[in-house]
Order: structure tokens, then C-alpha cells, then sequence
């Protein structure tokens, strides 16, 4: 029933929504470049800006492309295939690890 | 419309979730119901150019992941002094805030435009085509620094020779979208300060009824090119 409502005159959202979901993507993108200020290492170093990007990413596409009030069938049609790359990234992680250890062992200095 | 009305109320009353999906795919007539044409089509264009921009981000990981030389430190390639003192990466990180800021006054030119006030729709759009336009002024900037410094993408001074090919290739196909954006915006901007969409009048290309919803179609591919920026910001830069 709210899908059709907001559809009926476009995507009407209160103005307030949008400066809010603004204001927290300069935040989040301030903490992601912190992260390289700090000179932070490590698990904690990756894992801080995949979290701030998984935030930033899902506001912009939740909020400003207004997915989260789009059809249930266009948000599948478009996420899920999505999933294919991350298939891909697994795939090409084995193959450069492959790739690394073949240059490693008969291409390296010393062998 | 009226039949419209009629067959989504006999799908959709009962339906939610995944039922919903099912019931939208198998109704044997458009399958994404109230969702105009233009905007499905600029959602499955989004798609497909996610794929490309995921092509060359996991090149780039694999061509990281198994190079044998130690790859350029991003942190120290990107700093800049200003002033006496050198910040890392700060020319990347204003250029995060530009087009996050560009990003924000488009969604508001969305929201005015539905709200069908035409000037405002049209000074938001013309100020985000003229961030995204120092975007690209700043990117031109980096890459001649770079190219200065030595940067080719066969080779550079500071490790990985793959970092130059990796760098051009992506920034440079980030680069030519967000300039592409700049044209469609002041395309869209314009024919919203004429009234186009008031009037209805027709399209030049698909001589179809325009209406406020182009400017909406025109957001979504702006933050589609903010949305690449935060995963090659994450990516490149800062990983």
C-alpha cells in the first residue's frame, strides 16, 4: 500500500530524510579516511573501511536511489545478480593465489 | 489505467515478500508494476555497469594479489603538502566530499522536482553538474601529478608495475562517467528550466511525453557514478 502511495506522485520523501542520510555519509566518509590518517593496520584497518563502505553504499542505494521503497521484484531483479560477482572475486582470489605460489616457487630469486 | 488498477489489486492485495516476487514474475504482463520503463531500463543499465566496474576492480585485486613486487603505497602516492605540511591521501578525500555533496543536491533536485517546482530542481541540478565538474577538474589534476611523477601504466617509481594500468584504467572509466553526468544533467537541467516537464512536451529521441520522473531517472545514474566512487575509494585508496 505505500509502494503505490509514494508512487502515485513520484518518490515523495520529507526533506529532512535526505539531509540526515547526508549528513551521516560525510561522517562515515570523514571515519574512512581516519582510518588511513591513523595509519591503522591489519584486521582492523580492513575491516573498518569495508564496514564504513557496506554503510555508505547501502544509504546511497537504500536512500537516495530509493530502493527501499522500490517493488520487491525490481530490488530482487537488480541485487541478486549482483551475488555473481561475488563468485567471481572467490574464483579470482584462488586463481592469483595460484598465481602467486607458481611465481613464488619457479620464478622467485634464489630458485 | 483503470485496468491497471484492477489486475494489481487481484496479484497484489494478498501478496508479500517472496510470494510478491513470484506473483510480479509470473502475471504474463509487465512484470515490474509501477515501475515506468524508463526508470526498470536505467536500473538494468546500472546493472550491467556494475559488472564492468566489478571486472576491473577484481583484475585489480588479482593483478595485486599475485604480484611478487610490494605494490605502491597509496597513502604516500596520494599525499599532498599544503602548506608546510604534508596530509595522506587529502586530494582523494575532498574529492569523496564533492561528490558526496553532489550526491546529496541531487537527491534534493529529485525531491523538488517531484514537489514540481521547476527553478529549484534546475539550480540543484545545475550545482551538482558543477561539483561533478570539479570532480573531474581535480581528477585531471592527480593524473598529472601522477604522470609527472613518472606514473605510466607499464611502469612507475614505487613498486608494482601494475598500480599505473590498474589506477588509469579504473579513475579514467570513473572519470569519463562522471563527465558523461555532467552532460545528461545539464541536458536534464536545462529542459526542466524551460518546463518541458510542465508541458509534457515531447522528447527529441523517443518523441515520448516527458515528465518529472527524467529527473529522477537522472539521479539514479548520478549516485549509481557516487556509488562506484565509494567502492574505488575503499578499494584503491584506501586498502
Amino acid at each position: 500500500m505505500a509502494q503505490a502511495a509514494a508512487h502515485a506522485q513520484g518518490q515523495q520523501h520529507p526533506i529532512t530524510l535526505y539531509l540526515v542520510v547526508w549528513i551521516w555519509l560525510f561522517i562515515l566518509s570523514a571515519c574512512s579516511y581516519f582510518v588511513d590518517y591513523f595509519q591503522l593496520q591489519g584486521l582492523l584497518r580492513y575491516s573498518l573501511i569495508l564496514l564504513f563502505m557496506m554503510l555508505k553504499a547501502g544509504l546511497i542505494i537504500a536512500v537516495f536511489m530509493h530502493m527501499a521503497w522500490e517493488r520487491l521484484s525490481l530490488v530482487y531483479a537488480i541485487l541478486v545478480p549482483i551475488s555473481a560477482v561475488l563468485v567471481f572475486v572467490a574464483i579470482m582470489v584462488l586463481e592469483s593465489d595460484h598465481t602467486l605460489f607458481s611465481r613464488l616457487s619457479f620464478f622467485g630469486p634464489g630458485t | 489505467m483503470t485496468e491497471q488498477v484492477v489486475t494489481s489489486t487481484h496479484y497484489t492485495s494478498d501478496a508479500s515478500g517472496l510470494r510478491s516476487i513470484a506473483a510480479d514474475f509470473s502475471s504474463d504482463r509487465q512484470a515490474f508494476r509501477n515501475v515506468s520503463w524508463g526508470k526498470a531500463m536505467m536500473w538494468i543499465f546500472l546493472l550491467s555497469d556494475t559488472f564492468v566496474f566489478s571486472c576491473f576492480l577484481i583484475s585489480y585485486m588479482t593483478a595485486r594479489m599475485s604480484t611478487t613486487v610490494p605494490w605502491p603505497n597509496a597513502s604516500e602516492v596520494f599525499a599532498l603538502t599544503i602548506g608546510g605540511t604534508t596530509l595522506p591521501l587529502i586530494l582523494i578525500a575532498i574529492m569523496t566530499f564533492v561528490l558526496i555533496s553532489s550526491s546529496g543536491t541531487m537527491a534534493m533536485a529529485v525531491n523538488f522536482a517531484y514537489r514540481r517546482d521547476r527553478r529549484k530542481t534546475a539550480v540543484l541540478m545545475l550545482v551538482t553538474a558543477l561539483l561533478g565538474a570539479a570532480f573531474v577538474g581535480m581528477q585531471a589534476f592527480e593524473w598529472s601529478k601522477l604522470i609527472h611523477e613518472g606514473v605510466r601504466p607499464w611502469s612507475n617509481p614505487w613498486g608494482a608495475a601494475q598500480f599505473g594500468s590498474s589506477f588509469f584504467m579504473i579513475t579514467g572509466f570513473h572519470g569519463t562517467h562522471v563527465s558523461f553526468g555532467v552532460l545528461f544533467l545539464l541536458i536534464v537541467a536545462r529542459k526542466v528550466w524551460r518546463g518541458d516537464y510542465d508541458h509534457e512536451k515531447r522528447g527529441f529521441f523517443t518523441s515520448r511525453r516527458g515528465n518529472y520522473e527524467a529527473v529522477e531517472i537522472m539521479g539514479l545514474y548520478w549516485h549509481f557514478v557516487d556509488l562506484v566512487w565509494v567502492f574505488i575509494f575503499a578499494f584503491f585508496y584506501l586498502w
